[in-house]
């Protein structure tokens, strides 16, 4: 008969949690995906600044007839294609995270985060049809030696 | 915690400059001489000094990421987080020492 004198236990959280659980494993995945992905970023994105940046006159040697000579080779195609999805989705998912932990309001965070979807769904969908559709000739004068054939 | 703010500080400012490299290198599908032009200004002396700044961005957001990896998978990680930390440093000079001395001779060469 003296129980029932036992205060509630505190379930108020200190702040209320700005992402609710929905039952679903998203956010697992998601940290999951940022492990994985970062790994892999580590050496496509090193590589990419040795090969451009450390060889031969890095930086200077860089132009549209450098890039040509890049995307002549399906490796190089794919090694690019594969560093723009993982880091344009490993870099959006960590402004995600920003944006979680530092927009207060609701609306505030719900319009950044839709800006933010949609600006690097964009971003991929360019970049991924540069890669797709570029021409080495696309200037009728060039000089280029892929373009001399014919 | 200076390494986390540094991480968060880092990925940011990455991921901007990932928006823009994608669409200068877009420029390609332009022209050649829209992509030559604007590629330009990478070769220019102030932007050449930003780009170590970059790349240092770049390999402190990679090594303290492997940290983060090693402290959450591998079972030693958490104990030895603080001398991961210095490896990363160490790491962090040992690559930006030859990277820093290579591309301002690239950039201030001829």
């Amino acid at each position: 008969m003296t129980t029932a004198a036992l205060p509630p236990p505190p379930t108020t959280p200190a702040r209320s949690p700005r992402v609710r659980s929905t039952g679903s494993n998203f956010e697992l995945y998601a940290w999951l995906f940022m492990r994985v992905s970062g790994v892999l970023l580590v050496v496509l994105v090193i590589g990419h600044l040795f090969v451009n940046l450390m060889v031969g006159d890095g930086i200077q040697a860089v132009d549209f007839g450098f890039v040509a000579n890049k995307w002549a080779s399906p490796f190089w195609q794919v090694y690019d294609l594969l560093m723009l999805w993982l880091a344009m989705i490993h870099g959006t998912n960590g402004l995600r995270t920003v944006i979680n932990d530092y927009a207060e309001r609701d609306q505030t965070r719900f319009w950044l985060k839709a800006l933010l979807v949609v600006s690097a769904a964009a971003v991929v969908v360019i970049g991924t049809l540069t890669i797709f559709t570029f021409d080495p000739c696309i200037d009728p004068e060039s000089t280029l030696e892929v373009c001399q054939i014919g | 915690m200076w390494s986390w703010v540094a991480h968060r500080v880092t990925g940011v400012l990455l991921f901007f400059f990932l928006y823009v490299h994608v669409l200068d290198t877009a420029l390609v599908r332009v022209s050649p001489e829209a992509y030559n032009t604007v590629i330009a200004t990478y070769k220019n002396p102030i932007v050449g000094l930003l780009e170590v700044g970059l790349v240092g961005a770049v390999l402190f957001h990679a090594f303290n990421g492997v940290r983060v990896v090693l402290i959450d998978f591998w079972s030693k990680g958490p104990r030895v987080h603080r001398q991961m930390l210095w490896t990363v440093l160490v790491l962090w000079v040992l690559l930006m020492l030859p990277f820093t001395i290579r591309h301002l001779a690239n950039v201030f060469g001829e």
